[in-house]
């Protein structure tokens, strides 16, 4: 067994590990957690596959920006578990029959014959000059130009949708005007009179 | 990429460190079979080069706090620490205060509070400083003086800063305290938020280097003097850089995380001994890490000022320290004038101003590149290409 495979192991372990413990730990945040520790192994065994492009972005955008936002929400959540648990027994067969389904469907894609080692195999190893950014970019720009902006498009409207649903002006807000702030001159608030002097009598 | 990560001793030159080295990795090999011999030595020269950035990095932490008290003391009028010194050396005093300062903190206990996630707790500071020493794996401190030259280095750099959130985010959930958690919550969306116009800036320099890998970089802007820095052509988002990275690691004027005098001490105030010392040892190699970078990206890394007889002669990885101090007096400068930011104003300078420059220049950016060369040629001042 190589130094590779034995990186391999290991990092699967961690994987599968740490994505059970996320649909069986009690405390939401620690699930939470758990699941960046899965991206993280994830990234780690698409290093091995020497996709660092993908592996780089993983961490970046979904432990760097979006699990972060998630664990944001989490912490401030008061959720009340046992109510959560409610229901568990009366939904299990209908969730089991899903899971079910899901796992034949994964099993016909990923062990028929489109995934066979005969189909795909293991990766040849690139030499060091070899970019994976820079082949990801040229075939995005080109070959899979359109569907490239379309997603973008799609991520665009989300995104408008988003600030427009939550988008308020409130009227009875009070904040300063910086740009008022700036431009006041003495006149407008500094009212000089003249006052006779008073003597103590 | 991981096969593409090599140790260079390119540096070490003369035959007889080679050789010393080729037999080193011969004695590895013979005892411990071919595959796995070569695997260790490459481990055990990994480790050292590792302790060789990691151990003068740590001094250097100590010492800019030092440099820190000092400076904002003689900037407001002060003397600051004078008391401390090595073996009684009177011109010393005051040296020796980061040492002490140390020990102390090392001998202190470190209390957990009741009702708090003792793991998690203690995982914290862990988690904060450990992405601030792994982004030193890619940083090259001169042509060939590098731990691991990638080809995505760029990329690697922001995913590892992109992570130091989560010490933070943890240690204030974990404290079971109100100010630590309003801190917590105040460093996650400040931090998110500074990351993107960080992110943008940093493409507009890829885009000038055409490459990810930080030594390529440095490379893009040889070329004679100081005039081929980036800096130059980019200097709007040089200005964003810098002070996202002042928002980045918490400091003043964007250090609402701690806010002294609204939430005590923000996401640490439950936090003493080692623990804290952790958290501060984050913050300020995450310092020295932001200056690095922008003395990588924007002023040219080891390259001189300019490449003339007295200043070329220096070697290169004194002048990438020149500006990494260069820039590390700014950030102390900014928290000895600068009154803090209130919170909104941080939300509205992020996405309302940085996000739109450096979008716009971001096409700017491209729409000049995309010009043919005659027109672009005739351009007056044409710093860009």
């Amino acid at each position: 067994m190589s130094f590779q495979d034995i990186l391999f192991y290991i990092f699967s372990a961690i994987l599968v590990a740490s994505a059970l413990g996320v649909i069986t730990v009690r405390n939401p945040v620690n699930s939470a957690l758990l699941l960046v520790l899965a991206f993280v192994t994830c990234a780690g065994l698409w290093l091995l596959l020497e996709a660092e492009f993908l592996a780089i972005a993983l961490v970046l955008v979904y432990v760097g920006a979006v699990m972060v936002l998630f664990l944001f929400v989490v912490m401030m959540l008061d959720i009340n578990l046992d109510r959560l648990r409610e229901g568990f027994w009366k939904w299990f067969p209908f969730g089991a029959a899903v899971a079910l389904i899901m796992v034949a469907e994964m099993s016909m894609v990923l062990m028929g014959k489109y995934f066979g080692l005969e189909e795909m195999p293991a990766p040849k190893s690139q030499d060091t000059d070899y970019s994976n950014t820079r082949e990801l970019g040229r075939l995005i720009y080109t070959e899979y130009v359109y569907a490239f902006e379309l997603a973008a498009v799609l991520l665009l409207v989300a995104m408008v949708a988003a600030i427009a649903l939550t988008l308020r002006h409130r009227e009875d807000k009070k904040s300063p005007n910086p740009s008022k702030q700036v431009k006041v001159r003495k006149e407008d608030r500094l009212r000089i009179i003249a006052m006779s002097a008073e003597k103590k009598e | 990429m991981l096969c593409s990560a090599k140790l260079s001793w390119k540096n070490c030159d003369g035959d007889g460190w080679s050789v010393l080295m080729e037999n080193i990795q011969q004695y590895f090999v013979e005892i411990f079979g071919t595959e796995w011999g070569s695997m260790l030595f490459s481990l055990a020269t990994n480790m050292t080069f590792i302790f060789a950035i990691v151990i003068p990095l740590l001094l250097g932490v100590a010492y800019l706090t030092f440099a820190e008290r000092k400076i904002i003391a003689y900037m407001q009028i002060r003397v600051g620490p004078n008391r401390v010194t090595f073996f009684g050396i009177p011109w010393l005093r005051g040296w020796g205060q980061p040492i002490a300062d140390a020990v102390k903190a090392i001998m202190k206990e470190i209390v957990i509070p009741t009702g708090a996630n003792k793991l998690l707790f203690l995982l914290a500071p862990v988690l904060t400083i450990m992405p601030a020493l792994a982004a030193w794996a890619v940083i090259p401190f001169s042509p060939e003086l590098v731990l691991a030259d990638i080809n995505a280095g760029l990329l690697y750099i922001l995913a590892m800063t992109s992570m130091g959130i989560y010490g933070i985010i943890i240690a204030g959930w974990a404290s079971n305290s109100k100010y630590a958690f309003l801190g917590a919550m105040r460093s996650a969306a400040q931090v998110v938020s500074y990351e993107l116009a960080m992110g943008f800036a940093l493409v507009c320099v890829l885009m000038m280097s055409q490459s990810l890998n930080l030594g390529d970089i440095v490379n893009g802007q040889q070329g004679g003097s100081f005039l081929n820095w980036y800096l130059i052509p980019l200097f709007p988002m040089f200005l964003v850089y810098l002070i996202s990275g002042v928002a980045e690691t918490n400091r003043a004027p964007f250090d609402v995380a701690e806010g002294e005098s609204e939430i005590v001490a923000g996401f640490h105030v439950d936090y003493s001994g080692m623990a804290f010392t952790v958290f501060f040892l984050a913050e300020y190699s995450n310092m020295i890490l932001v200056a690095t970078l922008t003395s990588i990206m924007f002023l040219g890394g080891w390259l001189p000022p300019v490449d003339m007889a007295p200043f070329n002669l220096i070697p290169g990885i004194v002048w990438l320290l020149f500006k990494i101090a260069f820039i590390l007096f700014f950030f102390l400068w900014f928290r000895a004038t600068f009154p803090r930011y209130r919170y909104d104003q941080i939300m509205r300078l992020g996405w309302k101003i940085f996000i739109p420059i450096t979008l716009v220049w971001i096409v700017l950016l491209g729409s000049i590149m995309q010009l043919p060369e005659s027109i672009r040629n005739t351009f007056p001042l044409n710093v860009w290409f």
